[in-house]
Parts: structure tokens; C-alpha cells; sequence
């Protein structure tokens, strides 16, 4: 068995912040993760990271932008804490080398992005993550913080008292992806999931292949539950083919839209007659498959973006990479034609539950970064809030693993008595149910409470036998079928536009997906780095994260955000300035309720339309 | 769409290097698919191929099955959809065909860099080569000169290792306190100038194309050369830690054991000029009156 003080799940931007801060509060912390760290998604990140730096800026118009943009689901607390600790974690970055763009005179260049009132988004090029991610690696290896690189964490070693308050996490259980031993790693401090999206629940989207998340399965079937999963950001320019992400850095530079008519839609259809391309990304994504549907689509599937006009030697010096990526992944050269763009799943603003501290309502287990609701996002996250997010959230959550003192949070966490209870919502199966009969993955099994090591022993036997069940299995059905299918029913029927109908049919597909995996079964028969394993372990978390998805997509029967409901086409300020949580219980998804939290540090945030 | 970069002249010596201990009596060098380069775009490979079927052939071997301990190369026929890359047809023939076909992967959209093969006799990243460019059958091979792990996937740890020699990380003379939210100045012109270098995404290509770093196991290689080029480079960490960063890289396995062969600047995917970089540094060297080991 592994032991240290504080151990991190995940290698991307939140997880080498948690971990750099953990070590600075004097942690003996280790790093593991299914990547090597440089690998991570975080590199992918284009855009940049919003921080009031400049004169005329400050900190409350960064939370005002956010909470309106969140559609008022941010709670305030979570969103002051971010404009207020961005700008100090953005210069430190700069202090750690990380090369931002520059002005004449030497500072860090700034630029407009979507429903910012100001041009706070500090970037580099246009791969600010790529940078972001090797600084922080960077400063990793300086510190000389032991990675467990390419080790795949199975399972929490978390307690199982019935209320999930009362349970703590005690360690992770982790196979070595090299040989295929299955090992505990006890934490003394805190485990910290930062293990990034799931957005491999859906067939086209910008995240990576590792983007499964395990990091929200496991949380969730430990207890601590997951927050307003139904909110999946869509990203208004993903390349048609592939998914691949053009930043919205494009149009913050001055990039334009245009239908198969030529028409400059965002302004001649009224989507935002004053933001135009930079209104915020639900209501671009919104916008672009309209004009789809409604026939002024290129090829009936997607939009044309065009930077031609910026000029080769702006192109050059803010946005050189989406040349690469326009040119490598569909053909095109930015300079001479438009770009073909349409929506695609992008980021996922629900997550693990967790207050300011990144802590969860199970003691010893934090989470930061996309994997985790602070919750900052609400129901849209604005362009730029990602990566601050991730420095800000990730550096708090290490800190007070660590044991350091960050004040008593505001927001709470776990089933308490400010939550309501869902009781009406009319399901079209019994979702979860499938699956009892193997208790692989929930975590509260065998009733036993012991010391942390037997925890953490305990919880290794069952990941071997986990593993070995599906190794030794010789037929069944292999998890590409049941991905695919997943991927399929979560695009058809729990995209952009959502119906009630659909989010069932989705449901009852999920199930079938969940029944389906009860005889899955592993082909390849070594435990040499052997990916077949992997991810069909993956799958199942899948499995988990996307039907809570479609369940907070069911039962929020309003218009908020990039939640949007064909039924009901307003926003229900009376009945839903609530945050939706669904937590596993007993097998099952229990929904319950918190209200967002809208008095900030110095003033209230009044809800007011949202209009660009 | 080549934007500033200079390439260099053809490599003199682009074989493919030999792993005796991997490799079968085939050579990997795929003359034709130099020329594909050459071919007039007017016949639309792309064209050509819809409603085909690709023919790739894959290294297999695992030390630990007993019908893959013997290095053998298995052929799928991949149906082509427009646009497919190389990473797209491995994982179709994985999803499909074979589950145990083994490979990193993960952005698919050349920033992760865990996808570098030995393709058709050339390091190249599989989510950026495009099927259509490709004479077939595609030969696609882990990257030589790391010992193959299994099937595609190599043991990168001497890679990081040197990356890690280099001390690959910002070392300022003079901290000011982030809180003051000030921050380090530099020109647009220094920043320019660090740029290319610090694309690097730690594929390896440069590594195993460099017949250098195959002879001799303590060069720093590219890689890590081209990472420490971007800190010495950078202005904001000052002469005092420049000439400690020439001093690591001035010694005996470091930049005067490049050759200037032009591999490394030949197959990296992010067009890095890493060989230039290593002769900068070279005469950064001399110019600093760093003794000659």
C-alpha cells in the first residue's frame, strides 16, 4: 500500500494546482493519473483566462459578468471568490514563466471574449491551456511532487455509514496501467478528484478521449452528490468532422458568423442585436442550429466563421493555431476561406458538489476543476472562466487539504435541512436499478467500518475482483457497442434543444446501456497496459454521469441557460433558483434541491433577463 | 499553410533506424510514400478513396500472450470516410475488430502528443495524418528506439528522464510578489522569439528519429534541448541563469553531440525548428567562453 498526506487524482490544470499548493502548505502530496500530466486536457484550452488585471477593471464587474452569464445558478459566494483570487493566481502563473501574449510595453495582453463587459481574458496565442498545463508541470517538477503517472484510479476508499454526511475518504484504489496491479494508495489528509469532464457521454464533442468522468462516478457512488449535471455547455465553433475546438478567441478578435445565405445572422435574425458573435455561448450555439433547422445552414449541418478579414499578421500573432487545426482536421486555410463551425458538447458546468474549499460532504474528499460545481458556472459558463476555475479552485482545494485555514464556507454541501426533495417527476423507467446485483463501484457495501487501512484494503479486494470478474469472463458484449449507444442517445435526444420526449427515450436507453453492461466483458487477456480493461471501466462511469445528465435535464422543466426545454420556454425564476442534485442511494439517483445563494460579499444579485 | 517556418534541406540520412531486437527482416522505409508528397493534388486523393476500404498494417506484440510474443504485423481493412487520419482507422480496427489493439491516445487533435507511430517509415503524430495521403498498404509502427511495451505503445521514461535533466522549469533571479499583480515584463519581440519552442507537446518523435540519440543513451536529444532553448531564450529569467542553463547544455552528451541531420526539425508535428535551436545554443556557447568538455 501507497501512503501520503494528500493525494490528487487527475494531472490537468486543477490537479497540478492542488497539488503545488498542497506541497507550498507543507503536504507530503503524490499525483495520480491515467495520463502522464502533459497529456492531460487542459492542453487543449484555446481560449485564455478571464482576470481583472487592468485599470478599469475590477474583480465585482469578473463576478457580475459571471453570475449574469450563469443565468443566476452561480452562488454568489463561489463566483466572488473567483473574481477575487483570479488576477493574483493569473500573475503568479506569469511568475512561473508561463508565456502570455504580450503589448508593446511588456504586459500580458488582454482580449474581448462572449459576455464579458470587459477585455479581461489574458491569454497566449491561442493555446493558453497548452501553456498553462506545461507551467504548471513545470513548477510540478521543480517541487519535485512524485507522479504516479499512467496508474488508473478504480474506486474511493470511502467509509459507508448510511448518510453520506457521516462518511469519510480514506484513499483511492489505482491499477498500474504498465502491469496491471491492482494497488491502494491510503490519504491522510484528503483525496482530491480533479479528473476533468465526461464528455465522451456524447458522440461530437471537443474533450478528449480520456474525458470519461471517473472522477464524477466515483464521488457519486461514494455519496457526495453530483450538481446540476444538466447543464452541458455546447460550443458554438467545433469543427464539423471531428469535434475539434476553434476558440471563441476568434470571434473575441473579431471573427463573424455567417449562414449558407450569407447573412450575418447573429445581428439580421435577432439572436443578439447588441453582442452579436460575442453573446454568450448558449445563445450563439442556440442561434447556429437554428439557422440550421431552418435551412440557412451549409450542407444543412453547420455555419460558416470567417476571420479572413482580420488579416494575416493578426491571424498570425493571436490565433496561428486555429490555422493548424482548420487546415489538419477539415481541410481549410483559415486566411483565404471561411471555417466551417458547429455546435459541440464542450464543457459540463454541473459536477461533485463542494463549497469554497473544494470539499465535498464526505470528510477527506475534495474535487476541483470541470469535474467539480462550486458551483461557478450555473447554468452557462462564460469563455475564459474555465482556466481560472481550475488555479483558483484547484490552489484552495490543495491548501485546505492540506490543513491550512480558508475560513468557514458558505455554501454547504451534502443532504441537510435547507435542501427540498423531489417527489413529482414522472420517470419512464427506474433508473440505476440495473446493476444491484453486481456491486461493483458502490461504494457502501459490506457494512463493515474499520480503520482506515482495512478501508483501503477492503476496497482493493473488491476492485481485484472487479477486475477479475470481467477478465475472466470469456463472452458478452464488449464496451465500444455500449459507448456508441450511450454517445448516440445522449446526441439525439439530450443535446442543445431537448424535448421531454427525447430526454426519456435517452432514459430508457441509458438503462439499456446499464443492463447491457451487466454482461460485459474484457476481450484482450493481458494485464499489460491493456486500454480494453480500461475502458470498460470507463464505460461504466459513463453509464453513471450520463443519466444523471438526462435526469437534471427531465426534471428542470424551465429555460435556463444552456438548459433549454422545448415545453417550457422561460426561464422559472419562482421555482428554480435551485441547484439540482442528484446523489446514488441504495442504487439508485436520489434528486433533492438547494437554492442558489444570490447575496454576495457586499450586495445581492437580482435576476434580470438575460439579453446580449 | 506553412507560416514562418524555414524548412531545412532533405535529411541525408532519413533511414529508418533498425531495432534488432524488434524489429523483422522488412525494412519500414516506404520510398513511395516519399514521393506522395510530389503527387499534383489535382486527383483528390480523398476523391479516389470514398467507398474504399483502407488497408493498414499494424505492429502486435505483448510479452505476456503467448501468441503475440513473437512481433508480427496484423492487417485491417478500414472502410474510408473523408477525413480519416491514422489514429481514426487504428481505433475503428480496435472498436471493431480487434480489442486488444493497443495505442495512447487521447486529444486527437495534435496537443496531448501520445500518439506518435512509426508511420509508413516516418514519425508522425496519428490524429494529424490524414489516410488520403498515404500510399497504402500503411504500415504503422511503434516508435523506434524505445523498447515497445506493447503493440503501439513505447516506454517513454528516458524521454521524460532527459526532459527532466535539463531543469525544465522557470528560474527567476528576482520573484516580485504576484499579489502586487505585477507581472514580469517582456517584449513582444523575446516573447516571439521563445514561441515555437515552447510548442513543444513531449510527443517523442524528435527523439526516436534522431540517429544520435539511438547511439547514445546520455544525449540530452532534441527534445529537451529545444526546452531548455526556451528558458535560456526567455529574457526574464536573466544572464546569471542563462549561462547556468548553457553550462548543462554545453556539456559532453549535450548540443555538440547534434550533427545536424535534421530529423528531429523533419518530423515534428508542431514544426518546431529544433535544429536550429541546438546550433543557437551551440554559439550562445561559444560566445559565453563556456569550456569545451
Amino acid at each position: 500500500m501507497y501512503e501520503h498526506d494528500v493525494i490528487v487524482v487527475g494531472a490537468g490544470g486543477a490537479g497540478l494546482r492542488a497539488a503545488i499548493a498542497a506541497h507550498e502548505a507543507g503536504s507530503d502530496v503524490a499525483i495520480v493519473s491515467k495520463l502522464h500530466p502533459v497529456r492531460s486536457h487542459t492542453g487543449a484550452a484555446e481560449g485564455g483566462i478571464n482576470a481583472a488585471l487592468q485599470e478599469g477593471d475590477d474583480w465585482e464587474l469578473h463576478a457580475y459578468d459571471t453570475m449574469k452569464g450563469s443565468d443566476y445558478l452561480g452562488d454568489a459566494p463561489a463566483v466572488e471568490t473567483l473574481a477575487q483570487d483570479a488576477p493574483e493566481d493569473t500573475m503568479r502563473l506569469e511568475h512561473w514563466g508561463m508565456p502570455f501574449s504580450r503589448e508593446e510595453d511588456g504586459r500580458v495582453s488582454q482580449r474581448p471574449f462572449g459576455g464579458l463587459s470587459y477585455p479581461r481574458t489574458t491569454y497566449a496565442g491561442a493555446e493558453t491551456g497548452h501553456h498553462l498545463l506545461h507551467t504548471m508541470y513545470e513548477q510540478v517538477v521543480k517541487r519535485g511532487i512524485q507522479v504516479y503517472d499512467e496508474w488508473y484510479v478504480m474506486e474511493l476508499a470511502t467509509s459507508d455509514e448510511d448518510d453520506p454526511n457521516d462518511r469519510s475518504c480514506h484513499g483511492i484504489v489505482a491499477y498500474d496501467v504498465q502491469s496491471g496491479n491492482v494497488e491502494g494508495f491510503k490519504a491522510n489528509d484528503g483525496v482530491i478528484l480533479a479528473t476533468g469532464g465526461p464528455g465522451q457521454a456524447f458522440d461530437h464533442t471537443t474533450n478528449a478521449v480520456s474525458c470519461t468522468g471517473d472522477g464524477h462516478a466515483m464521488a457519486y457512488r461514494a455519496g457526495a452528490p453530483l450538481e446540476d449535471m444538466e447543464f452541458i455547455q455546447f460550443h458554438p465553433t467545433s469543427l464539423p468532422s471531428t469535434g475539434v475546438l476553434i476558440s471563441e478567441g476568434v470571434r473575441g478578435e473579431g471573427g463573424i458568423l455567417y449562414n449558407s445565405e450569407g447573412e450575418r445572422f447573429m445581428f439580421e435574425h435577432g439572436y443578439a442585436n447588441n453582442s452579436g458573435e460575442l453573446a454568450s455561448r448558449d445563445v450563439v450555439a442556440r442561434a447556429e442550429l437554428t439557422e440550421v433547422n431552418e435551412g440557412r445552414g451549409v450542407d444543412d449541418e453547420y455555419v460558416h466563421l470567417d476571420m479572413r478579414h482580420l488579416g494575416e499578421e493578426r491571424i498570425l500573432d493571436r490565433l496561428e493555431n486555429i490555422l493548424h487545426l482548420a487546415e489538419d482536421f477539415e481541410g481549410v486555410d483559415g486566411l483565404v476561406e471561411p471555417m466551417p463551425v458547429k455546435p459541440g458538447q464542450h464543457y459540463a458546468m454541473g459536477g461533485i458538489e463542494v463549497d469554497e474549499n473544494g470539499q465535498t460532504c464526505v470528510d477527506g474528499l475534495y474535487a476541483a476543476g470541470e469535474c467539480a460545481c462550486v458551483s461557478v458556472h450555473g447554468g452557462n459558463r462564460l469563455g475564459g472562466n474555465a482556466l481560472p476555475e481550475l488555479i483558483v479552485f484547484g490552489k484552495r482545494a490543495g491548501r485546505h487539504a492540506a490543513g491550512e485555514d480558508l475560513g468557514e464556507p458558505q455554501i454547504r454541501t451534502g443532504y441537510g435541512d435547507d435542501v427540498e426533495d423531489e417527489t413529482e417527476t414522472e420517470l419512464p423507467v427506474q433508473p440505476g436499478e440495473a446493476g444491484l446485483e453486481t456491486s461493483d463501484g458502490v461504494a457502501a457495501d459490506g457494512g463493515v467500518t474499520t480503520d482506515a487501512d482495512g478501508l483501503v484494503e477492503r476496497t482493493v479486494e473488491q476492485a481485484r475482483t472487479r477486475v477479475d470478474t470481467l477478465m475472466d469472463r470469456d463472452e458478452g458484449v464488449q464496451h465500444a457497442e455500449i459507448r456508441q449507444k450511450l454517445q448516440n442517445a445522449m446526441t439525439d435526444y439530450v443535446n442543445v434543444f431537448r424535448t421531454e420526449e427525447g430526454v426519456k427515450k435517452a432514459l430508457r436507453i441509458i438503462r439499456e446501456c446499464r443492463e447491457e453492461y451487466q454482461n460485459v466483458y474484457v476481450d484482450d487477456p493481458s494485464r499489460t497496459f491493456n486500454t480494453d480493461l480500461q475502458q470498460t471501466i470507463e464505460t461504466r462511469n459513463l453509464i453513471d454521469v450520463a443519466e444523471t445528465i438526462a435526469l437534471g435535464a427531465l426534471v428542470r422543466d424551465e429555460f435556463r441557460g444552456a438548459h433549454w426545454r422545448k415545453e417550457h420556454q422561460e426561464r422559472k425564476d419562482d421555482e428554480w433558483l435551485k441547484h439540482t442534485l442528484i446523489s446514488w442511494d441504495d442504487g439508485q439517483p436520489d434528486i433533492f434541491y438547494r437554492p442558489v445563494i444570490l447575496e454576495g460579499q457586499d450586495k445581492t444579485y437580482e435576476p434580470k433577463e438575460r439579453s446580449y | 499553410m506553412s507560416t514562418q517556418q524555414q524548412q531545412p534541406e532533405e535529411p541525408q540520412s532519413q533511414e529508418a533506424p533498425e531495432d534488432p531486437e524488434m524489429r523483422g527482416a522488412e525494412s519500414p522505409v516506404d520510398e513511395k510514400e516519399k514521393q506522395g508528397g510530389d503527387i499534383d493534388q489535382q486527383t483528390t486523393p480523398e476523391d479516389e478513396l470514398e467507398g474504399e476500404t483502407v488497408h493498414i498494417k499494424v505492429f502486435r506484440y505483448d510479452p505476456e500472450v503467448e501468441g503475440k510474443q513473437e512481433p508480427r504485423f496484423d492487417d485491417f481493412h478500414v472502410p474510408f470516410e473523408k477525413g480519416m487520419t491514422v489514429l481514426d482507422a487504428v481505433m475503428y480496427a480496435r472498436d471493431t475488430y480487434d480489442s486488444s489493439l493497443t495505442f495512447r491516445h487521447s486529444c486527437r487533435q495534435a496537443v496531448c502528443g501520445s500518439d506518435a507511430f512509426f508511420v509508413n517509415g516516418k514519425q508522425r503524430l496519428g490524429c494529424k495524418t490524414q489516410i488520403a495521403d498515404l500510399e497504402q498498404p500503411i504500415r504503422i509502427e511503434p516508435l523506434p528506439h524505445q523498447e515497445v511495451v506493447k503493440d503501439l505503445v513505447v516506454d517513454m521514461d528516458h524521454f521524460y528522464d532527459q526532459m527532466h535533466t535539463v531543469e525544465p522549469y522557470f528560474q527567476d533571479e528576482d520573484t516580485p510578489n504576484p499579489a502586487d499583480l505585477e507581472e514580469q515584463r517582456q517584449s513582444p519581440e523575446n516573447r516571439e522569439k521563445i514561441k515555437m519552442s515552447s510548442r513543444c507537446i513531449w510527443c517523442g518523435a524528435c527523439m526516436s528519429s534522431c540517429n544520435i540519440a539511438a547511439g547514445d543513451n546520455d544525449y540530452l536529444g532534441p527534445a529537451a534541448i529545444n526546452k531548455a532553448y526556451k528558458f535560456a531564450m526567455d529574457d526574464r529569467e536573466g544572464e546569471e541563469i542563462k549561462e547556468h542553463r548553457l553550462r548543462i547544455l554545453e556539456q559532453e552528451h549535450g548540443v555538440w553531440r547534434c550533427q545536424t541531420q535534421f530529423s528531429c526539425t523533419e518530423v515534428c508535428p508542431k514544426d518546431i525548428p529544433l535544429t536550429e535551436h541546438i546550433q543557437e545554443l551551440k554559439r550562445e556557447a561559444v560566445k559565453k567562453n563556456l569550456k569545451f568538455w
